[in-house]
């Protein structure tokens, strides 16, 4: 018989204790899953989202507000910005590109967001089905819109206003699906794309009150936001400070502020992975106290199997593969939990049209769980261990 | 074959017992007699190498034990020397068959399955074969506990005090076992016991009377019949 059958058998011998201390190592080990799942996700989609912009520029207000609400769509933006401005600062030679970005509306929670082919290209977004906007009201769905709203090419739909859905229906300006995008894992997939013509069709036919006020109405024209590339890196120290001073825009560096994001998510995370922590250091003491129990329920029996013929250091190995059954059990099961409740949580913000995570992903960084699980287990059975080891076969013929 | 030559054992603080000389043929009885305390187990441990002689000599099946080094000690009893404790101590945490399995353990072997319902046949429970040892009963489990002392065929079957606190049938019937058994196996068998109905039944054994003349004082002092 194998020390690894022997081990299993005597580990489900006393099946409650097992699988208690089984499910306290699985609940720490699927919570640091979460949180190294999460953890990636979130900065993949932050990589992926900000590649290539160097600079957001909206209305004076919060720099991360617009940063959040600009690049990532999670967040609503400060106000809008005159179009005048932007067309100004498009001629500004240290910009290399701008894109527009018109928010307001949505549709059933996915926003709508009036813009240039230049977005698309910037993420390098392929066409699955149909074609790009060719006059205003057409639209071209993200992949994961298509997905949630059930909408094809050539059918119709109508925006409400407001960007978190249940607002007031703009019932008398329909938008026709002229395209479907191929997922691109990026914020686009979440998005509802169309000229920003679109939008300001929409929002002047809304307030409109004859065609005698279309040139002001024109003149006063805006756009929520602009997405800038640099021209040159010098244009990193001179453009911010610029539109800054100089205009009635606010310039925001994305570089700068998922930075301090990333610092106040990061203690949020930090405490999470001190709770998982704890809750692995409360799983390895409870490790230690079952085992270290059965060495004390066991003792007759380590010290027969003494009597058998079998080694101090079978003995010691005999406590440590029960604890290493419970390191792997708990491994697959706290791997596999960690995945499902990313899952939970992947839905949660899906149903709030936030940033996609997905329980099905896997990262490299898991295979740190069974290594941290067999190290929790083995320190927990080091010390039963080496009281196994000292078991004297003459106990028992002592004993009466 | 078992032989002593001026055999003594030294608690580490306590009395030191000193032995009379042994020679028992492979295949013989040998009865430890002597008081409860008198040193019976210790003889015992220090035949299955569970315990070296301060002084003199002792050889078991061939192997003298002084000459033996402790890493190979453990294999060697394994292999050549079969134990049945006054309790008998099967786990209760494994079945019948598993507990038999433990030998195999023990020794680094193989579970062989078809030689542990040959040894629980041999001795009429391979009907038990699943059951844990708390559903037994006294008899079934001194069975058991027999099966898996011979499973790997021993030279020699040490068993201490196996009749106590047995009625005269059960002891009768336990005696009988462990003579058939040791015979069929060809193991020299050694028994300790202080049990009358054990010592007229075997009168014809040879015996090692075990005695303490005072506990804490060295010199208890043992003779052949």
């Amino acid at each position: 018989m194998r020390t690894l059958a022997l081990s299993f058998r005597y580990l489900w011998a006393r099946p409650l204790a097992a699988a208690l201390n089984l499910l306290l190592l699985s609940l720490g080990l699927a919570s640091m899953t979460l949180l190294l799942l999460i953890s990636e996700q979130l900065n993949r989609a932050f990589e992926r989202d900000l590649a290539g912009i160097d600079l957001v520029v909206g209305a004076k207000g919060s720099p991360m507000q617009l940063i959040l609400a600009g690049v990532f769509h999670i967040d609503v933006p400060p106000g809008n910005i005159a179009l005048a401005e932007v067309d100004v600062l498009q001629k500004d030679p240290r910009v290399a590109k701008l894109i527009p970005l018109s928010l307001g509306d949505s549709f059933r929670g996915f926003r709508l967001v009036g813009t240039t082919a230049d977005y698309l290209h910037h993420y390098r977004a392929t066409l699955a089905q149909g074609d790009l906007w060719r006059t205003p009201m057409q639209t071209v769905l993200g992949a994961g819109v298509a997905l949630a709203t059930g909408l094809k090419v050539g059918e119709h739909f109508v925006g409400a206003h407001g960007l978190g859905g249940g607002g007031r229906a703009h019932d008398d300006e329909a938008f026709a699906v002229s395209g479907v995008l191929a997922p691109c894992q990026c914020v686009l997939d979440r998005l509802i794309l169309t000229a920003t013509e679109s939008v300001w069709q929409v929002h002047e036919q809304a307030h409109a009150q004859g065609e005698a006020d279309q040139p002001a109405k024109q003149a006063g024209r805006e756009i929520t936001m602009a997405l800038i590339q640099y021209a040159s890196p010098l244009a990193a120290v001179t453009l911010p400070r610029h539109i800054n001073r100089a205009t009635g825009m606010q310039a925001a560096a994305p570089a700068v502020e998922v930075t301090r994001l990333l610092r106040m998510v990061g203690v949020g995370t930090d405490v999470l992975r001190g709770f998982a922590l704890v809750l692995l250091l409360t799983a390895g003491l409870s490790v230690f106290i079952a085992l270290w129990n059965a060495l004390r329920e066991r003792r007759a029996d380590l010290a027969m199997l003494r009597m058998l013929g079998a080694s101090p250091g079978k003995l010691a190995r005999l406590l440590m593969c029960e604890a290493l059954w419970l390191a792997l059990l708990a491994a697959a099961l706290g791997l596999a939990g960690g995945h499902l409740m990313t899952a939970l949580v992947g839905s949660m913000l899906q149903s709030e049209r936030s940033l996609p995570v997905s329980g099905g992903l896997t990262v490299a960084a898991e295979l740190w769980i069974p290594l941290l699980a067999v190290l929790v287990a083995m320190l927990a059975a080091l010390i039963p261990a080496v009281g196994a080891y000292r078991v004297e076969a003459g106990e028992l013929l002592d004993a009466r | 074959m078992i032989s002593s030559r001026a055999l003594q054992y030294r608690y580490a603080n306590g009395p030191e017992l000193r032995f009379d000389d042994v020679a028992l043929p492979q295949g013989g009885v040998l009865l430890l007699r002597g008081a409860s305390g008198s040193g019976k187990s210790t003889w015992l441990a220090l035949a299955a190498g569970l315990r070296r002689p301060s002084a003199g000599q002792l050889t078991v099946a061939g192997q003298d034990m002084a000459q033996l080094p402790a890493a190979a000690c453990d294999a060697w009893r394994a292999r050549t020397v079969g134990l049945l404790p006054q309790r008998l101590h099967l786990s209760d945490a494994l079945s019948v068959a598993d507990n038999l399995a433990l030998a195999y353990f023990a020794a680094g072997l193989p579970r062989d399955a078809g030689a542990i319902e040959a040894a629980l046949a041999a001795l009429g429970v391979a009907q038990l074969a699943r059951r844990k040892p708390w559903q037994l009963s006294g008899g079934q489990a001194k069975r058991v506990a027999l099966a898996r002392a011979v499973l790997l065929a021993p030279k020699v079957l040490l068993a201490d005090e196996p009749t106590a606190s047995l009625d005269d049938d059960s002891a009768g019937d336990a005696l009988t076992l462990l003579l058939e058994t040791a015979r069929r196996c060809g193991a020299s068998l050694v028994m300790a016991t202080h049990d009358a109905r054990v010592l007229a039944a075997l009168a014809q054994a040879q015996t090692l009377q075990i005695r303490v003349e005072s506990r804490g004082q060295p010199a208890p002092v043992g003779s052949v019949a």
